[in-house]
């Protein structure tokens, strides 16, 4: 029975490897879209052009006026004169950024041991909101570093308003998204196109007329794609790794595990699809309008889910990428371990074994 | 000893909300070692027949049984038993020739090897294109693998869903030659076609229609069993001589047969001499009338316009 | 000179080569108008290339054609518009009604709604379709489909049909019936250009031509063809000129 199983799975790597456009799409998907999606990032966060109002022109507040116009990811753009100038500079899109300084910055630093500075971003464009107001809390926290060398109890406080887009969706959301997506369309797509086309093609007939046992035909279907999603899961971790800069922050371990177990959801969602289709289009209609669209939409990695109503909120809840989409934010950004995921990672397994269930019992044995 | 008996099986399917039958209460048994024909036209529902035996389909009604297993309670035990070759070219077409083989083989848990004796004349017309891939070859060596395919862990019984339709002449000659020399091996083999010329080289024939076997019968048989008389018919203008055949009052049918017209007498016949003395009156030339036997195709017309329960 | 008013198609060593394959070598032939021309051949002897070209879907490598006195090297749009087509694979639209795919040829064609509207009729008449007029294209039966489509493919009143494998599975007595309609069409002056598997209906041509090996074997009328190798029908002779082919491959 062993050998059967190889064969089969041998064979459905030719087939993979025979087609090669699609195993060039397959396998270039995740790069363009993460190497497009870096370039995007690194070229717009240099050289922001910023704003700042600054009614105290203290000593302290020219000095971080000075490590802002020193950083090579800031361009001081404009010196406001007015609170009213703000709102303008912003509508005008000269600026990303402002910085707003109070009045007697220093004396509130010095006499009441600490001061606010408040940034505005234009979130218009998160991305670069997040990444800009995070360059300038950084800046800001240097010079508060430098106030503790002089071990006086000095505290500065940044307070900050996201114009447009308050909720503001990181771009560190990017790589969990891809990653989530392209499993899904590598996983579930393409899974159920494979086994509709044996039933358009014929061979599925051949195959059911065989001893071959049909969960060996299931099992042997998902097989090659697990392996190809776990390369592309491992091509958009070093990529985003070492072009994004962006670290694995918890452990790369549980990270895999994770993937490998999304994976295997999809799969049976592929698999799923699979039985309940005649025609690989149809197969493929459901797997783009019917899982891939709810996924870019409810999964939390375009629209933030708190924002929604509250019955796409409740819906969202079925939508597997929603539940690997927390997975992975938590480990890759937050560093967090498996206790902080644990129901997460229970949930998409619960679902795994639903599908997987409901996938055996829809496989038909006969024709009909 | 019968290798597939059915007995009284029927097969409906829902058509929206219509309900069409594609089988009507059909019985039949192929002896074992026997090859048997299923000849009937698209729709008569040979390729039903062969599903249900093949364990693909459940019958509506009806009991069927394959080398000695029950289709429905028994299907995995046939499913080790039998080769089954589609009707469609079904394999895999971004595979090369040995590709397939290997693959077909280990499903069922074998080798090349282990069988070769059995595909080795088939084989061998392909094994020179071993490497090509299944899409690429012509459709008689598309046909030829399929076989080798069905054949490679030596099954007990043989079915074979219209495996010459769309193929040529020449083709068509060296499979039925094939199935032949398969049949000395002791396989048990149902074969559809829908060439009535096919059925001659059975061993016994249904004749399909409708869903309904018209006869079961070996093929002289078959030809026997029609025994009005028939003539064939030829002149120097065919076209016109049809109608002037159509408005002859002695003739009941007028079928063209190559290039002669195969005519059938209605009670109102006289005499073939009447035909021609018609036919001279109405100005046809080197009119030739023969009285002939029928051949498979006469007798399934003749069948075909009897009326049925 | 070849007399080109009697010739629907004439093909003077037409060639069509796909790398380094001859599929089609150097053919010559001329089709009569008003005839019933077969065209014989094993699978990839080169028949649906050659019949490709002749349709103005292939553009030949050398040589030259005409057909219905257009070019099919330059004038392939003129020979679509005067030919019809049908195959026994793809030619009604199954999810529309025996009425709407009449109209859809008609309008592909260009004929304007009261010619579509009498022509209807008179196929109607000829098919005994009163009552399915409106039934969808799958729910008739296969014989049907194909006389239906035979129809259709002569909806416009091209002075040439092709063919190709019209009468594949249909069951006897339709297959006579569909070439009693072939019959019907070449009476009325439509050249019938025909290609099948059946070697009786080899028979019914007025010639034949058989093709081996991308080039033409044999081409005559049946009698004639059958005295010349001493056979006794189609068959025989077919065998014996398919036998001597080399080649395989589509």
């Amino acid at each position: 029975m062993f050998a059967q199983f190889l064969s089969f799975v041998k064979k459905e790597f030719l087939h993979i490897w025979r087609d090669k456009r699609t195993l060039f799409i397959l396998f270039g998907m995740p790069v363009v879209q993460i190497t497009l999606f870096g370039f995007a990032l690194s070229n717009e966060v240099k050289n922001a052009k910023i704003a700042i109002l600054d009614p105290s022109k203290d000593a302290s507040s020219l000095r971080i006026t000075q490590r802002f116009a020193a950083s090579q990811y800031f361009d001081i753009e404009q010196e406001l004169q007015s609170p009213q100038q703000i709102e303008s500079a912003f509508k005008e899109g000269k600026i990303k950024m402002a910085l707003i300084f109070p009045t007697q910055f220093e004396y509130n630093l010095q006499h009441g041991g600490q001061a606010t500075i408040q940034i505005i971003a234009d979130a218009s464009d998160p991305n670069v909101a997040t990444t800009v107001t995070n360059y300038a809390n950084a800046i800001i926290g240097d010079e508060q570093q430098a106030l503790l060398g002089s071990k006086l109890p000095y505290n500065i406080n940044t307070s900050m308003r996201m114009l447009y887009n308050p909720q503001l969706k990181g771009a560190y959301n990017f790589v969990p998204g891809v990653m989530a997506m392209i499993l899904l369309l590598v996983s579930t797509m393409m899974t159920s196109i494979s086994v509709v086309r044996e039933k358009e093609n014929g061979t599925m007939e051949i195959l059911l007329a065989s001893p071959l046992r049909p969960i060996l035909i299931i099992i042997a279907k998902a097989i090659p794609y697990l392996l190809l999603s776990m390369v592309n899961i491992g091509t958009i971790l070093l990529l985003s790794v070492y072009a994004l800069d962006l670290p694995i922050a918890g452990s790369l371990g549980l990270l895999l595990a994770t993937s490998m177990l999304f994976t295997i959801t999809a799969l049976s969602l592929g698999l799923l699809i699979s039985t309940l289709t005649a025609s690989q289009q149809i197969a493929m209609l459901i797997s783009l309008v019917g899982m891939f669209l709810p996924t870019l939409m409810l999964s939390g990695f375009m629209f933030p889910i708190e924002n929604m109503p509250i019955p796409l909120q409740v819906m969202s809840n079925i939508i597997p990428a929603k539940w690997y989409f927390i997975i992975v934010k938590s480990i890759m950004i937050k560093g967090l371990g498996i206790t902080a995921i644990w129901k997460e990672t229970l949930i998409l397994t619960g679902m795994t074994i639903g599908l997987i269930a409901l996938t055996a019992r829809k496989f038909k044995i006969r024709l009909e | 000893m019968y290798s597939i008996t059915a007995h009284n099986i029927s097969k409906d399917y829902q058509n929206g909300k219509a309900v069409v039958s594609a089988l009507r209460d059909v019985s039949l048994q192929v002896k074992a070692g026997e090859l048997f024909g299923l000849i009937g036209p698209d729709g008569a529902g040979k390729t039903s027949l062969i599903r249900i035996l093949t364990t693909l389909l459940l019958p509506s009604k009806g009991t069927a049984s394959v080398a000695g297993l029950d289709v429905v309670k028994d299907f995995k035990k046939i499913r080790q038993k039998i080769g089954y070759m589609p009707g469609r070219f079904s394999l895999y077409q971004d595979l090369s020739v040995q590709e397939n083989l290997d693959f077909f083989a280990s499903i069922f848990n074998t080798s090349i090897e282990a069988n070769y004796h059995l595909i080795k004349d088939i084989y061998e017309q392909i094994a020179p294109f071993k490497d090509r891939k299944a899409g690429k070859l012509s459709g008689g060596m598309k046909q030829k693998l399929a076989l080798s395919c069905a054949l490679i862990h030596k099954p007990e019984v043989l079915f074979l869903d219209e495996p010459t339709t769309g193929v040529d002449v020449v083709s068509r000659k060296e499979f039925w030659q094939m199935l032949q020399h398969l049949k000395q091996e002791g396989l048990s083999i149902l074969v559809a076609t829908p060439y009535m010329d096919e059925a001659a080289l059975c061993d016994r024939v249904a004749l399909m229609q409708d869903g309904r076997f018209l006869q079961i019968n070996p093929p002289a048989d078959i030809i026997h069993s029609y025994t009005q008389p028939l003539w064939s018919v030829k002149a120097s203008s065919m076209y016109a001589l049809l109608q002037h055949l159509r408005d002859y009052k002695g003739i009941d049918t007028v079928f063209p047969f190559g290039e002669t017209y195969h005519i059938t007498a209605s009670h109102s016949w006289q005499s073939p001499e009447a035909l021609q003395q018609y036919l001279q009156q109405l100005g046809h030339e080197q009119i030739n009338i023969q009285q002939i036997t029928a051949n498979i195709e006469d007798v399934f017309m003749h069948l075909m316009n009897q009326p049925h329960d | 000179m070849i007399d080109s008013n009697s010739h629907i198609i004439t093909a003077n060593k037409l060639t069509k080569t796909f790398g380094d394959f001859t599929a089609v070598d150097a053919i010559s032939l001329d089709v009569h108008k008003g005839e019933i021309f077969g065209f014989l051949g094993a699978n990839g002897a080169g028949k649906s290339t050659a019949m490709r070209m002749f349709c103005g879907l292939l553009s030949p490598t050398s040589g030259e054609a005409s057909v219905a006195g257009f070019d099919v090297r330059t004038q392939s749009e003129m020979i679509k518009r005067n030919i019809g087509y049908m195959s026994q694979k793809f030619s009604l639209y199954e999810d529309l009604t025996v009425r709407e795919n009449m109209r859809l040829y008609g309008g592909i064609y260009g004929m304007s709604s009261a010619a579509i509207k009498q022509k209807t009729a008179a196929i109607v008449e000829e098919l005994h379709l009163q009552h399915e007029l409106n039934s969808l294209v799958k729910t008739l039966p296969l014989g049907w489909k194909q006389k239906l489509a035979f129809s259709v493919a002569i909806f416009h009143n091209p002075p040439l049909v092709f063919l190709d494998e019209p009468t594949g599975g249909v069951d006897p007595i339709t297959r006579r019936e569909f070439w009693e309609m072939i019959y019907r069409a070449a009476n009325a002056g439509t050249t019938v250009f025909v290609t099948t598997h059946y070697m009786d209906e080899a028979e019914y041509c007025n010639r034949v031509c058989i093709m081996v090996d991308g080039k033409i074997e044999a081409m005559d009328t049946p009698a004639q063809l059958r005295q010349q190798f001493h056979a006794k029908g189609m068959e025989d002779v077919f065998l014996q000129l398919a036998r001597k082919a080399t080649r395989s491959g589509d």
